[in-house]
C-alpha cells in the first residue's frame, strides 16, 4: 500500500499528517515513511530518526574527449535542455541543466562523449522507533529534484505500508512522488489559498488515476468553501484538525500531533482504515 | 529599478500575505507571481487579464503503434522509464527525443504540449504578470523566466521603481529561476524547527547565486525561543532580520476576504508589515 500525502499549497500540514500517521500505525506491520520533499525535507525534524546509511545520488553528465571532438555541433543540436553548447573550438557543458538523457553521447559521430556521474544530493535511510525512514536532500544550487525523488522511492518496501510525504506544488516533483500511489491524501486549509491549490492537487491526482481524500487542517480558521467543493466533487473529507494555537506551538518545537496529543493516534488509525477501504474501491473502479 | 523576490524555503510561511501588502503599500511597482504551480497572489489583487499567452514546455514523445514493430530499442534507451508496452507515459517523458532517434522505423515523433498560460493583468496596485502551469506539467522554471522577463519589460516601459515578486516554495528549479539576478530576496520564515532548517537552505541558495538576503520572521510569537535562534543565526551569518510579524487572526480574515491585510486591518500584523515595507524600501536605495 502506497499512500501519498500531498497538498498543492505549502505549509498546510503535510509533514504533520504524514509523520503522525506513520507513528500511529507502528505495530500494525511494517511502516515506512519516505520524505520526497527533497528540496526542503522536514520529516526528520519531527521524527528524529537514527540515520543508518547515506548514499550519494548521481546523474550522468557528458564528458567530451577533446582529442576526438571535431566540433561538429551535433550534441548541441539534439540537446533538449540547452545543456551543451559548441563554439568553433570549445564545447561547454552546463551540468545543472543536464537531465542525463544520453542523447548527446548517442549522436556523437566520433564517439567523443562519455558520461560521468555527478552528485546532485544524498539519500539517507534509518529508523525512528519502529518506523523505517528514508529521505533525500538535494544539494544547494541544484535545480532538478526528479532523480533524487526516484532514488528515495527506489527504497520503498512493497510489503510495507509506505507513506510518501510529497513536496508542495503541482508540477514535476509532485508527479514524480505520487505516481504509482494507491491513494492521495490531500492536506488543505479552509481558506481561498487552500481551496485554489487543492483544486489543482485534485487534478494532479486524477491525472495519475489515484483516488484521493482530504484532510482539512486549521479547521475553523476560514470559511466553508473547501467543504462545499469536496461535497460537489464527491471527495471525502477524512479528517479535520482544528485551528488550535497549541498544535502550532507543538509543531514549532518539532513535535508531531501523535506525540504532542496522543489521543490523535486512534484518529489517525481510523483515518488509515478509511483510506484502505477507499483505495480498494478505487482500484476496482 | 529594484527587483525584490519573496522566498521562504518552507511553504505556507506567509510569502503571499507579505507580498500582497507590499503591493498595496508600494507606489509605482510591477507585480509578479513566480509561483506558477500553485499561484495565490491573484486571489488578493482582483486582477483583470489584459494579455493571455500560451506556454509550451518540453516536448513529449508519441509512438505510432501502426509503424512500431516492438523491437524494444526505445525502451532500452529511455533513461526516464517512460515507455511501457510500447506506449509513452507523458507524465514520465522528459522530452529528450532519444527514443525517436534510436527507433529504426521512424515510428516515434516528438510533439509540443501546451503546458500552461501566462497573463498580464491590471490591478489597482499596478500591472501583475502571473501564470498558471497546467496540473502535472514540467518546466515551471522556464515559465517563471517568461513571467519575469515580461515583468522587467513592463517595469522599464513604466519607469517602475520596484518589481515585487512572490516566489515559490523549495530551493529547486522554479526557485532558482525566480532568484537568479534579482536585486534582493526577502525570506519569510516562521519560528518552527522546520522553518529554521528550510531558512538555512534558502540562505545557502542566496549565497550560491550572489543575491542579498533579508529575513522576516512571521508568527514570531509562536515560539520566542526559536525566534531568538533565528536572530542569532542570522546575526552570525551577517544577514539582517528586517521584520517580526506577530500571529494575528486578521491575516487569515483578510485572505478569506481576498484583500491585502494592510488594507483590511490596523492590527498588530498590519503595523509590522508597514514597518517592514519601510525598512525594505530603505534597504533597496541603491
Amino acid at each position: 500500500m502506497i499512500l501519498s500525502v500531498a497538498s498543492g499549497k505549502g505549509g498546510t500540514g503535510k509533514t504533520l499528517v504524514a509523520t503522525s500517521l506513520a507513528l500511529s500505525l507502528q505495530g500494525q506491520g511494517a511502516v515506512q515513511l519516505l520524505d520526497c520533499d527533497v528540496e526542503e525535507p522536514n520529516a526528520h525534524i519531527l521524527l528524529r530518526p537514527e540515520i543508518e546509511s547515506s548514499q550519494p545520488v548521481l546523474v550522468p553528465v557528458p564528458r567530451v574527449d577533446k582529442e576526438r571532438c571535431t566540433y561538429c555541433g551535433r550534441c548541441s543540436e539534439v540537446c533538449a535542455y540547452n545543456a551543451i553548447a559548441v563554439a568553433s573550438t570549445v564545447v561547454l557543458v552546463f551540468p545543472e541543466l543536464c537531465h542525463g538523457c544520453g542523447a548527446c553521447s548517442y549522436v556523437c559521430p566520433e564517439g567523443a562523449i562519455t558520461e560521468e556521474g555527478r552528485e546532485v544530493g544524498v539519500v539517507q535511510a534509518g529508523r525512528a522507533g519502529r518506523v523505517r525512514f528514508v529521505h533525500g536532500q538535494l544539494a544547494i544550487g541544484e535545480a532538478m529534484a526528479g532523480p533524487l525523488i526516484r532514488a528515495v522511492k527506489g527504497l520503498a518496501d512493497p510489503a510495507a505500508i509506505v507513506i510518501l510525504d510529497a513536496p508542495p506544488g503541482t508540477s514535476c516533483p509532485v508527479v514524480e512522488t505520487i505516481r504509482g500511489s494507491d491513494f492521495c491524501l490531500l492536506v488543505t486549509e479552509p481558506t481561498p489559498f487552500g481551496l485554489s491549490d487543492l483544486t489543482i492537487a485534485v487534478e494532479v491526482s486524477r491525472e495519475i488515476n489515484a483516488p484521493c481524500g482530504v484532510v482539512i487542517n486549521r479547521d475553523g480558521a476560514g470559511n466553508d468553501d473547501v467543504e462545499r467543493y469536496c461535497a460537489q466533487e464527491g471527495i471525502p473529507v477524512l479528517m479535520r484538525i482544528p485551528f488550535d494555537r497549541r498544535i502550532a506551538e507543538a509543531y514549532c518545537r518539532g513535535e508531531t500531533l501523535a506525540a504532542a496529543m496522543p489521543s490523535w493516534q486512534q484518529r489517525f488509525r481510523e483515518l488509515f482504515d478509511r483510506v484502505k477501504g477507499l483505495a480498494a474501491v478505487g482500484s476496482v473502479s | 529599478m529594484t527587483e525584490i523576490v519573496v522566498l521562504s524555503g518552507k511553504g505556507g510561511t506567509g510569502k503571499t500575505t507579505v507580498l500582497a501588502s507590499f503591493a498595496a503599500l508600494a507606489e509605482n511597482s510591477v507585480l509578479c507571481d513566480c509561483d506558477v504551480d500553485a499561484p495565490n497572489l491573484h486571489l488578493l489583487l482582483e486582477p483583470q487579464a489584459e494579455e493571455v499567452h500560451e506556454f509550451y514546455g518540453l516536448q513529449v514523445a508519441h509512438i505510432d503503434s501502426e509503424a512500431c514493430n516492438e523491437c524494444g530499442l526505445c525502451v532500452d534507451a529511455c533513461r526516464f522509464d517512460a515507455i511501457h508496452d510500447f506506449r509513452v507515459d507523458p507524465l514520465a517523458c522528459e522530452g529528450c527525443g532519444l527514443c525517436a532517434r534510436v527507433c529504426p522505423l521512424g515510428a516515434i515523433s516528438m510533439h509540443d504540449v501546451l503546458a500552461g498560460h501566462w497573463y498580464v493583468s491590471r490591478t489597482r496596485y499596478g500591472p501583475l504578470v502571473h501564470a498558471r502551469l497546467r496540473a502535472a506539467q514540467e518546466n515551471s522554471g522556464k515559465l517563471v523566466m517568461a513571467v519575469r522577463k515580461r515583468a522587467r519589460e513592463l517595469a522599464q516601459q513604466t519607469d517602475a521603481v520596484f518589481i515585487l515578486s512572490d516566489g515559490p516554495p523549495g530551493i529547486g528549479c522554479p526557485v532558482i529561476s525566480s532568484l537568479s539576478g534579482a536585486s534582493m530576496a526577502l525570506i519569510v520564515t516562521e519560528p518552527s524547527l522546520s522553518g529554521i532548517h528550510d531558512l538555512e537552505r534558502v540562505l545557502g541558495l542566496c549565497r550560491h547565486f550572489g543575491v542579498r538576503p533579508l529575513v522576516c520572521i512571521n508568527k514570531y510569537d509562536l515560539s520566542e525561543k526559536n525566534t531568538r535562534r533565528i536572530e542569532d543565526h542570522c546575526g552570525d551569518a551577517g544577514v539582517e532580520v528586517v521584520g517580526r510579524i506577530p500571529f494575528d487572526p486578521d491575516v487569515n480574515s483578510a485572505i478569506v476576504q481576498g484583500r491585502p491585510v494592510v488594507e483590511m486591518s490596523d492590527g498588530a500584523a498590519s503595523r509590522e508589515i508597514r514597518a517592514l515595507w519601510e525598512a525594505m524600501a530603505t534597504c533597496s536605495v541603491p
